[in-house]
Formats: structure tokens, sequence, C-alpha cells
């Protein structure tokens, strides 16, 4: 075969990523790609470096394993290194002595650290921040160290520092120029940020030159310019990078006057058939220094390989953002006005720790760029306006603004043109994508990105990909299925349609006749809770089928213990049950606590404390509170007329008959009652599922009222009925809601989704629209009557019993559950003995 | 590295289609039978996400046929075959143990 050799010096991310691109593209396999690897493993991600110390492995980090390169035919050498390159014979030879002839020559060198020449330099102790290597002798070296001193504060000195921290050192970083990421952010960006990285404990030295570096082997301590000194244990240098020029410099290849290999549009060098791309090219006086050009220069050098001649690199955009946790900046543009003629907006908050400038033209038409720090979450969409040079808004101060969640955002994802770019890490467009769905079947969001690669990179473009994956599917009209989860088809109503027609009781039934695949954690917790609507078993019959809480019948916590919540009907208590809870708490050590619902939580039981927990509370008459359960939780209560001077009707007594109505019934999410004895509304009826308050003349109902997430004022569905009316309308609402809504849906999110709202609902609970009312109401009996309590079924089932148990071949205790103690309670430690946030 | 098959109790002890927690040399691990091809697994007990020793406690089922445990606390999913983390979001993957059934009893290999 006639194949051309290609022979790519330098395996980083651009090399690695010319190799995919060319082997992805050359379907007529005219290439033999031949790539050189100095470093001991094939290419990571460099822009995640710092993962690794948050435990990514390398492996973690590869960007392709020594496979994928076998896959693809492409010649792999690792950890060597090309020394010389013969122009006129066109070979190049290794430092392991290989030598081999090439057609063409890519050079993807990179760079290396800018290490200042500062006496002491070469003490240990001091590292560079470039290669896993580099990290390994850090993490190690950082063991017998408590400072650390980053010289160097631009985006990758800062994350150097953040990572340092991490270890546990005390953080300073220094910085030559008056402000932190010179290069990025303007003064008063600067300011604010070093505020923000001063808030997180580290030290910012600014206008700081090291004059020298103290220690006898090893580094104790800098020397400053100005006299001033800090001790420190040990130095990481970032303090900017040269472009690895020294093999073109040798072969002949120009160089730019201040370092860098050369090209020109066609990313050529001086030498026709050697190209140069990623951070070892000088382009127009511009050395590149992140990821993303690099990837342009290979595409275009890919391009013009496999035929598109005109294929051309012509600057690339700049912008940033710093992916500290924590600190938001971002960057794009122009960071000072670039002449007196445009305009600056700036939004400076110190009370906040936010700082928006943008650059805005003369004739208040274009943006030019812009500095955010402390709140960066407009990055995306400026980055959009600035790239495709938009139109601006009549007043572009909204577009910093800070605003609410329900607000429309400056600019909708469907005024982008084509040409916008989604995801910049993979050069894929807004046109990219929309032919990705329309063209290649990609009918989801992760079948676009496996397609176009967007969001792979870095993945902050992912949530603009969902947008724009979202906006185009409303736009051709197409209903996102509703399908459960991958293994049914059904929705949450139709599965219970299903479950309520054929009569199917268990799972392996359900799945065998209408499903595919074993289940997950979607699927089966649905099933599980469709058959205890419908068919009131005990839940631990389908133990399997339980999420976290019902599968333990309680409250899992975040320390891996649970909570024990009995059942306190209307909140109405004697004190000689108080006084059993409390001899329960004392016993078994509980942290204890009054809860919102009007009970009390006993919290620190290990599974295996549950049932001997239980026992003593069920034979002392209390039941289970379905606390864990998407299912009835409580049905709050006022003192009403028998003490209240105010109160119209007996509300306690009313909120005990619902609660003990209701209970254990299960449900799409959880249910939650109150009954309040005059319009005074004690007992916050109208922000519940279901509410009652006393009138004069009897009850006015109300439903799908919410606390928690996104309160929502109840609706009046009837007044000044009776009480039997009241449980009527409740028994026929409740059973619709368990028959009509989506899993996890409360009541106030399912009304307002609900076509025809509470006119329907009125119409159909009240009037009987649908002629179901007779059905819904002996369902609802059908439960009230089969009523158990989940425990007292549980503790008279040696089998169910098995399960409460940490080991089973084994009766020791967990022994990673600790506590500390405060306010005379326990509270949980951390696994590893920390106390918890 | 000498590892060791380990006898971890009968059969019978693990009920099907949920999960249950071993102690083996100090270890937590834990065991999943599946009904599905009567198939076996054993992974850490810690969930690597919080550090907690829950896993065993998880829903479990499948993802495109591979099987999967769902941790009880933040749900993050790890797959039974390999460990490797299944779900949205950046989390470690779980080590597994070779597992096997002889003359009605369950053993895991670890490393001694
Ligand atoms: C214990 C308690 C806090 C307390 O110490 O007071 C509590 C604790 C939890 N609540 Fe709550 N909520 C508690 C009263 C409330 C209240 C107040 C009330 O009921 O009057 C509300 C607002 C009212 C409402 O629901 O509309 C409330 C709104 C929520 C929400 C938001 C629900 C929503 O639809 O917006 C969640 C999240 C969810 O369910 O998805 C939640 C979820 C939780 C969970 C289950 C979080 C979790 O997944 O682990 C907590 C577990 C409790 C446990 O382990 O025991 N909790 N929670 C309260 C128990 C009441 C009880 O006796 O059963
Ligand atoms: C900690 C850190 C964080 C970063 N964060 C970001 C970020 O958030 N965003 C961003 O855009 N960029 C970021 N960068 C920069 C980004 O990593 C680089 O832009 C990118 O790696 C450049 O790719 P490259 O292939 O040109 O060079 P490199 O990845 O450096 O690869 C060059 C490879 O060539 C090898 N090599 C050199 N000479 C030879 C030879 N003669 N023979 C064989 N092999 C040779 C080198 O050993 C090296 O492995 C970060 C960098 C670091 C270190
Ligand atoms: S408010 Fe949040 S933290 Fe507090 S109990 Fe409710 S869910 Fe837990
Ligand atoms: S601890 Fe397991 S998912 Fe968070």
């Amino acid at each position: 075969m006639n194949q051309k050799n290609i022979i790519v010096i330098g395996n980083g991310m651009v090399g690695y990523k010319f190799c995919e691109r060319l082997s992805n593209k050359d379907t007529k396999q005219q290439f033999k790609i031949i790539t050189f690897c100095e470093e001991r493993r094939p290419a990571y991600d460099r822009v995640r470096l710092s993962a690794y110390f948050e435990g990514k492995t390398a492996e973690d980090l590869s960007m392709a394993s020594i496979d994928w390169y076998k896959e693809r035919n492409i010649d792999l050498y690792l950890e060597d290194k090309i020394i010389s390159i013969d122009r006129v014979n066109k070979t190049v030879t290794s430092i392991k002595g290989k030598t081999l002839s090439f057609d063409k020559i890519v050079m993807a060198t990179g760079s290396s650290p800018f290490v200042p020449p500062v006496p002491g330099i070469d003490k240990a102790g001091v590292f560079v921040y470039r290669t896993i290597e580099d990290l390994e002798e850090i993490i190690a070296y950082a063991k017998k160290c408590k400072t650390c001193v980053v010289i160097g504060g631009g985006l990758l000195g800062l994350e150097a520092a953040k990572a340092a921290q991490e270890l546990g050192l005390k953080t300073e970083v220094v910085e030559f120029a008056p402000r932190l990421m010179p290069r990025q952010v303007d003064d008063a960006g600067g300011e604010m940020l070093k505020r923000l990285i001063e808030t997180q404990g580290m030290t910012v030295n600014l206008n700081k030159n090291t004059k020298n570096i103290v220690g006898d082997a090893s580094v104790t301590a800098m020397e400053f310019n100005d006299d001033s000194v800090i001790n420190t244990d040990m130095i990481i240098i970032s303090a900017g990078i040269r472009p690895r020029d020294d093999l073109a410099r040798a072969s002949g290849i120009t160089v730019g006057t201040r370092g860098g290999v050369l090209v020109n549009s066609s990313l050529k060098t001086s030498d026709d058939n050697i190209y140069a791309i990623g951070e070892c090219v000088v382009y127009g006086d511009m050395i590149y220094g992140l990821v993303a050009p690099g990837f342009i220069m290979a595409d275009a050098v890919v391009e013009q390989l496999t035929g598109n001649s005109a294929a051309t690199f012509t600057g690339a955009d700049m912008s940033t953002k710093l992916k500290l946790m924590g600190t938001d900046v971002a960057s794009f543009g122009d960071i000072e006005p670039q002449d007196k003629s445009c305009q600056d907006l700036v939004l400076n908050n110190p009370y906040t720790g936010v700082y928006k400038k943008l650059l805005i033209s003369a004739d208040g038409n274009t943006l030019l760029g812009g500095v955010l720090v402390g709140d960066a979450s407009e990055y995306g969409s400026l980055l959009q306006i600035y790239q495709n040079k938009m139109q601006l808004p009549a007043d572009p101060m909204s577009l910093i603004l800070p605003r609410n969640d329900d607000a429309e955002s400056g600019i909708g994802i469907g005024d982008l043109p084509d040409t916008a770019h989604i995801c910049s890490c993979e050069n894929v467009t807004k046109g990219d994508v929309l032919d990705a769905i329309k063209n290649q079947d990609c009918d989801s969001v992760s079948a676009v990105k496996s397609y176009t690669k967007a969001g792979t990179g870095c993945g902050g473009c992912v949530p603009m990909l969902t947008d724009l994956y979202q906006y185009k599917m409303a736009e051709d009209g197409i209903e996102v299925s509703n399908a459960l989860c991958e293994h049914f088809d059904l929705s949450r109503e139709e599965m219970y349609q299903v479950v309520r027609a054929t009569g199917i009781n268990t799972f392996a039934d359900l799945i065998a006749q209408h499903g595919k695949g074993t289940g997950c954690e979607i699927c089966k917790p649905t099933a599980g809770s469709i058959f205890a609507s419908v068919f009131n078993e005990p839940i631990l019959n389908h133990a399997s089928l339980q999420d976290s809480n019902d599968a333990f019948l309680a409250n899992i916590q975040q320390d891996g213990t649970y909570s024990v919540i009995p059942g306190i009907p209307g909140g109405e208590i004697t004190p000689d049950m108080l006084m059993v809870i409390a001899q329960v708490g004392k016993d078994f050590d509980l942290y204890t606590k009054i809860t919102g619902g009007q009970r009390i939580d006993l919290l620190g039981a290990r599974l295996d404390q549950l049932p001997a927990i239980w026992k003593i509370l069920i034979n002392a008459g209390f039941k289970s509170g379905h606390a864990y359960g998407k299912s009835l939780r409580t049905v709050k209560s006022c003192v009403g007329s028998t003490w209240c001077r105010y109160g119209v009707q007996d509300s306690t007594s009313l909120a005990i008959e619902l609660e003990i109505r209701y209970r254990g019934l299960r449900s799409p999410h959880k249910i939650k009652g109150a009954v309040s004895g005059c319009t005074r509304e004690c007992a916050e009826a109208q922000c519940k599922d279901f509410g009652v308050i006393a009138t004069e003349k009897g009850w006015n109902l109300y439903v799908c009222g919410n606390g928690g997430i996104k309160p929502r004022h109840a609706d009046l569905l009837a007044s000044d009925i009776d009480k039997d009316t009241v449980i009527k309308y409740i028994d026929r609402f409740l059973m619709y809601y368990i028959k009509t809504a989506d899993r996890l849906q409360r009541t106030a999110n399912w009304m307002m989704k609900l076509p025809g709202g509470l006119d329907h609902l009125k119409a159909v609970v009240i009037d009987d629209s649908l002629a179901i009312n007779s059905e819904l109401e002996a369902q609802m009996q059908h439960v009230v009557d089969t009523y158990e309590c989940e425990w007292t079924n549980t503790l008279n089932d040696p089998e169910k019993l098995k399960r409460f148990k940490h080991f089973i071949n084994s009766d020791d205790q967990d022994e990673t559950v600790q506590f500390t103690r405060e306010r005379e309670q326990i509270r949980p430690l951390q696994h590893s003995g920390k106390a918890l946030k | 590295m000498n590892t060791e098959w380990i006898n971890v109790g009968a059969v019978v002890n693990f009920a099907k289609d949920l999960g249950c927690c071993v102690k083996v040399n100090g270890r937590q691990i834990a065991v999943f039978n599946l009904s599905e091809n009567n198939q076996w697994y054993a992974v850490q007990n810690l969930c690597p996400h919080d550090k907690r020793m829950v896993l065993s406690r998880g829903i479990i089922g499948d993802k495109e046929g591979e099987p999967k445990v769902t941790c009880p606390l933040h749900k993050n999913s790890f797959s039974l075959k390999n460990g490797k983390h299944v779900s949205e979001g950046d989390v470690d993957d779980i080590t597994t143990y070779p597992i096997k059934v002889k003359d009605g009893d369950v053993f895991l290999q670890v490393v001694v």
C-alpha cells in the first residue's frame, strides 16, 4: 500500500486530537500516523490535571487507551523523544535511536513552564505544575510540609494554589504584577478576585519580585526585592509558559523573535512539509496557551491533508473561565477599552463579592469584551453575543443584572446564528448540533454528545447544549417521551392503569409483560408504589422494589443511620406516650427533635437497632408515622373550638380522624393535610395537599397547596360543607391524583399541569363528570379497610427482620458510624472521624 | 499478592434481588444475588461519593443490560460487573470482588 507517513511529534492534548481527527477523516487510509510521546503515558487531559489531587487517576484523565491507538493502526512510541529532523533526507531520529522517514511532520511539542532564573530555584522543594509526574512529586513532598508559596497569580497559579490548599498546606500566592490574573481581568476585577481568594483562607501578595530562594539543600524561605521575607516549606512555580521550540531551532526551522515555532495561516512552518500546532506555535505574535485554539489548528491541518487546501487558522478566541470551585472568574474579548470612544458598563457589589464589566462599542450595538468576577453565570450567553457580533438589547445592563429564575434571559438560544459556537473545546457550532438532530437521528442530548463530541471536553457547554436540544424539540413540536425509563415505555399513569386493569401484582410479571430488562431505581419504586396504592399490601412484601427509606421503613440519614418518627395523629399526645418516646431516646441515645410536622424525630439509630426501638414504641400503642414513605405524612391541627376562644369547630378531632383514615395511603409523592379551627388558620391548611378550615356553617376544603421548594397557595374546592362531604371529596380527590399524577409529582405540581385546572377538578370531584366517583370511593375504602401498621407487620415476620442487620455473617456493628456530642446530644461524625460541616 | 477464597455463608442467607453486607477480614463487602440467571456480584460496601458504608442497601437494576446498584444516599449508580460509576456526574468507580457459589455456600476472593 502506498501510504504517506505522517509523524506527529508530541502526544499531548493537541497531538492526540490531531491523531483522532485525521484517523476519523482519512477514510481512504492514505496516511500512516506515527506519534512520538516523550511522556510515560499517552495523551491525558492536562486541563483537568488538578482533578488528580481529588483522587482522579492517570487512567481517568487519559484521552485514549493504548489499545485505541492500536485499533486505529497508529504507531505510538511512548517515552521516546524526537531529537533531530533531517529535512533533506526526510527522516527523524529519536533519543532511543529510532530513525523513520516522513512525508509530513506535525509538531505538537507543547510548552514547558517558565522557571525564572532566581538564585536557589534549583533547591529541593521547588516544583512546576504541568505533568502528572509533577503532581505526584508535589503530593509526596507536601506530606512533610505545612506551608506553600505559589509563584504566579494567573489562571494556572490560582489553580495550583487551590490544589496546595487542598493538600492541607497554608498557601500564599506571590504575583509580580499589581493584580491577580493580569491577563484576564482588569484592576477592579483583580481587586474583587483577591478578596474572594482571601476569604478562602489564602494570602495574596502583589507587586512582589522574588530575589532569592533561601535554604540549605531544601527551600525554607523566599526573599523579595522589597526586602520582605516569606518562610515556606515548598514552592510551586506557575509563572507562565515557554513554547517548546528547541527541536525546531536545532533543525533550522524559523522560530519567533520571542520564541515559538513560527507558522503561517496554513500552520506551515518555514519548511513546507512541516506543520506545527498547539502551544508550541507562535502565530501573528500570539502564543495560544489554551487548548481550544490548539484543537482548531489540528482541525485545519487535517482539513488540508484530506483535500481542503483552503482551510486556514486565522487566530482564535482567548476567552477563558477559571475552573476553581467556589470562585467564578471569566473574561472574553477586550478587558480594557482600546480607544476612548467605547463605553464600559460596570456592576461592582462589594457586599455580594460580584464584579462585572462589559465593554461596548461607541454606537452601543456591539459587545467588545467583558470581565466577570464572583458570578460568571452569564459567561456562556455573553460569549455568544460577543463572538457572533449580535445586536445588543436597548439596555445592555440587563445582561449582567442579577435576575430571578422566572425572568426571561437577555438572549434566547433561538436567536443565535447557526455559526455560533456551542462547544469551543470541540469546535461544534449550533448548526452542527441541529444537523446531528435532524440528519443523524440523534434523539437525546447524550446522542448529540456522542455524535458531535460537544460537551465532552471541559463540559461547560452542556447546559447550553441541553437548552438547544429542548428548543429544537419544542420547535419541531416533538413531544419528549414520557416513558418512565429505559425499561418501560409506559408513563406512570399508564403503568397504574395496567396494574388496575390486569391485576398484575409482581414486578417480575409486570416487566415480563410490559417492559424489558431487569428494572432500575426509577421503575422499581414506581411499580412498588403503584402496587401499594392499588392492593395495599405491606410494602416489604416487595422489599426489592423499595427505594432508600422504604427499604428499611425509616429515613436514611447522611451517615447511613436512620431516623424513627412514630405517628402522632393531629399532633395530639398524652404525657404517658411522651414519656415512652423520651425513654426510647434515652435508652438508645438518639438525637431527639420536634419536627416541623407536629411530631418527634429520633435520629441516629443503626439499622440493627430499628426493630428493638419499634418494638417498644408499638407495644406502647404507637404506629408507624410513614415519615419514610411517599404516602400520607401528617394532618396538622390547631386546638380548635375545644380550647381556643375563637374556634368555631373541633379541628383537632377532624385532623385526627383524617390522619387515621388516610395513614398508610401510598401515592406518587408525599401527602400532607391540616385542619384549622377558624379563619386565623394556625394549622396552615392553605399550604397543604388538602386543607380544611372551619366556618360558622361547616368546613371549607382547600386542595393542592404546598410549602417546601416552591410554595403554592391551595385552591378552594368547596365551601361550607359538612364533615361527611369533606371526607367524600378528599377520598375522590386523592384517588384521582393517585390515578393520574406522574411519579414524584406533588398535588400542587399536578394541579398546575392538569388540563382544565381547578374547574376540571371540581367537575370530577363534585359533579362526577367522568362518572368514576363510586369507583374512586370504593378504591379508597379498600385502602382504609386493609390498613396495617407496616412496622407491626414487619416485627411479626422473621423473614423481613432478617434484613435489619448490618452484616449477615457477623453480629458486629458498623464501626464506621461514629458520633460526637453537641448541646448534650449525639451528632454524626464523618467517615474520616472529622465533624461534619 | 496472595489471594484466598473465603466462605461468607450459606446461599439461603442471601435474599434474592437485594443486597447484603458481609464482613471479610475486617472489610465490608456488599453481595448481590440477582434472580435473573442467578448471577452473584460482590463490590465494596463504601459509596465513594460521601464515603459511607451503604451500597449493600442500594436498589439494584440494570443500565442497558449491565447490572448496577444505586446508592441509597444520592442515587449514584455503579456497574456490578466492573465497578464503574455509570450515572451522571463525577464520582469514582468502586472495587469488585470475585465471587462464587460452591456446595451451597458463597465464597469471596480477597487479598490476604
Ligand atoms: C424531619 C423534618 C425536618 C424537621 O426536623 O422538622 C423533615 C425532614 C426531611 N424532609 Fe421535609 N421535613 C419535615 C417537615 C417538612 C415540612 C413542614 C411541614 O410538613 O409542615 C415541609 C414543607 C411543607 C410541604 O411539604 O409542603 C417539608 C418539605 C420538604 C420537601 C419539599 C417538598 C415540596 O414539595 O416542595 C422535601 C423534598 C421532597 O420531598 O422531595 C423534604 C424532604 C425531607 C427529607 C425526607 C429529605 C431527605 O430526603 O432526606 C428529610 C428527611 C427526614 C428524616 O430523615 O427524618 N421536605 N418538610 C420534618 C418532618 C415532619 C414530620 O413530622 O414528618
Ligand atoms: C494545570 C493546568 C491547567 C490548565 N487549564 C486549562 C484550561 O482551563 N483551559 C485551557 O484551555 N487550557 C488549560 N491548560 C493549558 C492546556 O493544557 C494546554 O493548552 C494544552 O495541553 C496544549 O496542548 P499541546 O498538545 O499543545 O501541548 P502539551 O499538552 O504540553 O503536549 C505536548 C507533548 O509533547 C511532548 N513533547 C515535547 N517535545 C517532544 C519531542 N521532541 N518528542 C516527543 N514528544 C515531545 C511533551 O512531553 C508533551 O507531552 C492548562 C494547563 C495546565 C498545566
Ligand atoms: S429543610 Fe432541608 S435540610 Fe432541613 S430537614 Fe428539610 S430537607 Fe433536610
Ligand atoms: S454517598 Fe452514595 S451517592 Fe452520595
